[in-house]
């Protein structure tokens, strides 16, 4: 599980050019993740390794193509600073796990981690940095493999109850 | 309990106090998807069970990015939507009117305290006509569209207070990138930013959506003018709809409050590769331009031409740089063109390109090599948005980009006037 490190305010024209969004296969997407800004990811991406970023991680355009790219690559997790709204609820809803970690910047690119997520706590080269709890219904729906499976459980929805956050 | 104007937009919809903080299903107005996003929210739609869509008058449905279908995969996308709308009765506004926001705002598609989601980051645009517009996934619009409802979280608000009057050649454009640099690019993540004040209540309905089509390049969830009797009077002209009050509580609890003085503002100008790397128009002057893009959901108005055209007088554009001019829908091309400004554009030696995305698509036409710089009335200037990742884009208001076409490079326009 090597680290693909990242710096902040990674946008999604950046994770995914505009000009492959006619594609929506994963695995087809894959092959042109941070084409033009990051050409080693696509080719040397392997399933199990993991994205480090700073702040801000996903901005931009609402567009899943780029949680699916990532998918496509076999990246299962992103652990960042904090992450572009819409980027997190795309990421949360199609399986990818988006991770907050306020220490993410000390993590080294090409290291290799190991997350805990009932500790909260990811480990790299030695040292263990918390990570936030993912919010419950967010949690939820993480668990259940994505919104796609968590909706097919329902028959209607109850509206205007929740919870606070 | 005192509400901002957030707040107050879902108590309504839920009739129930809702604040800040609170995280609930919630049903929606209206569910904007296009051509780039839809066919996979239509998807997701029938993997989650789904047969016949919540209501198919309340789903909007438009094709803007790659218009006319610029491959066989955008041809093959927009035929599998336009025949998903056939199925289920949804108005389909094809490729004929224009860009998604620009649309769903003159067709009257998003109203006063009303919860409208789109598959596309920009939906917040529509905070001008005083509704709740936020850009979600297609995921979330499968769901939308299944349901008629998806989960909020209600975001908190950052008040932003507009006073004073703009100087000349200065307007919304450089207001809203200056309180872009302010913030930052992440400085309102999941949060609402409200925009009022003297200077927004005398602003067009043009100017604010300007202003809040922005609103998601610091992060936020959405951007709000609260309604007044100039959104009413849009409202009104548009559809039948009864004026109420929705605004935020003397005493609402914003998160932040942020005042400018509107007369202290200079052109401004967003420099490679973030919308938060903001500078005065002086620090780039002199900066060659190859090709100047006016037009997008940002600034593709008629009062965004006119601005230009106003720069312009009887001169031409440099021959040294490809100037294209999109306006943003059909209704706002034929008073571009009924004013003459389009016969002066091509004159100048402009090409006039049908209502659609643009080059800020980044994928379509209009594209960048390496090395190449575009200065865009649009809203994004990310390494490759407008093609190659070794351009450059600079953003700009209608009037700085008009002068910067003039001349070959970037310009003050209160020099070139």
């Amino acid at each position: 599980m090597r680290v693909w490190k990242f710096g902040d305010d990674i946008d999604t024209d950046a994770i995914i050019p505009g000009r492959f969004l006619t594609i929506y296969d994963p695995q087809e997407l894959a092959r042109h993740a941070f084409e033009g800004t990051r050409e080693d990811f696509a080719a040397q991406v392997e399933p199990g390794d993991m994205i480090v970023a700073g702040r801000n991680f996903g901005c931009g355009s609402s567009r899943e193509h780029a949680p699916l790219a990532l998918k496509g690559a076999g990246i299962d997790m992103v652990i960042a600073r904090s992450f572009a709204r819409i980027f997190y609820r795309n990421a949360i809803n199609t399986g990818l796990l988006p991770l907050i970690c306020e220490q993410a910047d000390a993590i080294d690119e090409g290291s290799t981690i190991r997350v805990d997520l009932e500790e909260h706590v990811v480990e790299a080269a030695g040292k263990r940095y918390p990570l936030e709890p993912v919010p419950g219904f967010f949690r939820e729906i993480a668990d259940a493999g994505g919104l796609v499976a968590w909706a097919r459980t329902l028959e209607e929805v109850e509206l205007c109850t929740g919870s606070r956050s | 309990m005192a509400a901002t104007t957030v707040e107050a937009i879902f108590s309504r919809t839920c009739g129930k106090d809702v604040h800040a903080g609170d995280v609930m299903m919630v049903p929606v107005d209206g569910a904007m998807i296009h051509d780039i996003t839809g066919p996979l929210a239509i998807r997701v739609f029938q993997q989650m069970g789904g047969e016949r869509v919540f209501d198919p008058g309340r789903v909007i449905m438009l094709f803007d990015h790659q218009v006319p279908a610029d491959s066989i995969p955008a041809a093959e996308n927009q035929a599998y939507m336009r025949q998903f709308a056939r199925e289920q009765g949804i108005h389909n506004y094809d490729l004929h009117e224009g860009v998604c926001h620009q649309v769903v705002m003159e067709k009257g598609r998003a109203g006063p305290g009303e919860i409208v989601v789109g598959t596309d980051s920009h939906t917040c645009t529509y905070g001008a006509a005083g509704a709740f517009a936020t850009g979600i996934g297609s995921t979330d619009m499968g769901f939308v569209l299944r349901f008629g409802a998806l989960y909020f979280r209600v975001p908190e608000t950052i008040r932003i207070e507009v006073s004073g009057e703009f100087s000349p050649f200065v307007g919304p454009k450089d207001l809203i990138l200056a309180i872009t640099g302010d913030i930052g690019a992440d400085g309102a993540t999941y949060r609402a930013l409200e925009f009022g004040g003297e200077t927004i209540a005398g602003m067009s309905m043009a100017g604010r959506m300007t202003c809040c089509n922005m609103a998601i390049e610091m992060g936020a969830k959405t951007g709000i003018v609260p309604p007044d009797a100039l959104t009413w009077k849009y409202m009104e002209e548009r559809r039948a709809i009864s004026p109420f009050r929705l605004e935020s509580d003397a005493d609402a609890a914003f998160c932040e409050v942020r005042e400018y003085d509107a007369a202290d503002l200079v052109p401004k100008v967003a420099v490679p590769h973030n919308v938060d790397h903001v500078v005065d128009v002086t620090e780039v002057a002199g900066t060659r331009v190859d090709q100047v893009f006016l037009g997008s959901c940002t600034n593709g108005r008629f009062e965004d031409f006119l601005e230009a055209a106003e720069i312009l007088g009887d001169r031409s554009f440099s021959p040294d740089v490809r100037v294209l001019i999109i306006p943003a829908s059909r209704e706002e091309y034929l008073k571009v063109l009924r004013a003459g400004l389009i016969e002066r554009f091509v004159e100048a030696g402009a090409l006039v390109e049908a209502p659609c995305c643009g080059p800020c698509m980044g994928g379509s036409f209009g594209l960048l090599a390496p090395g190449e710089v575009s200065l865009s009335t649009s809203n994004r200037n990310f390494r490759g948005r407008q093609g190659s990742t070794g351009a450059e884009v600079y953003l700009s208001s209608p009037a700085t980009a008009a002068a910067s076409a003039i001349a070959g490079e970037i310009t003050d326009p209160r020099e070139v006037s």
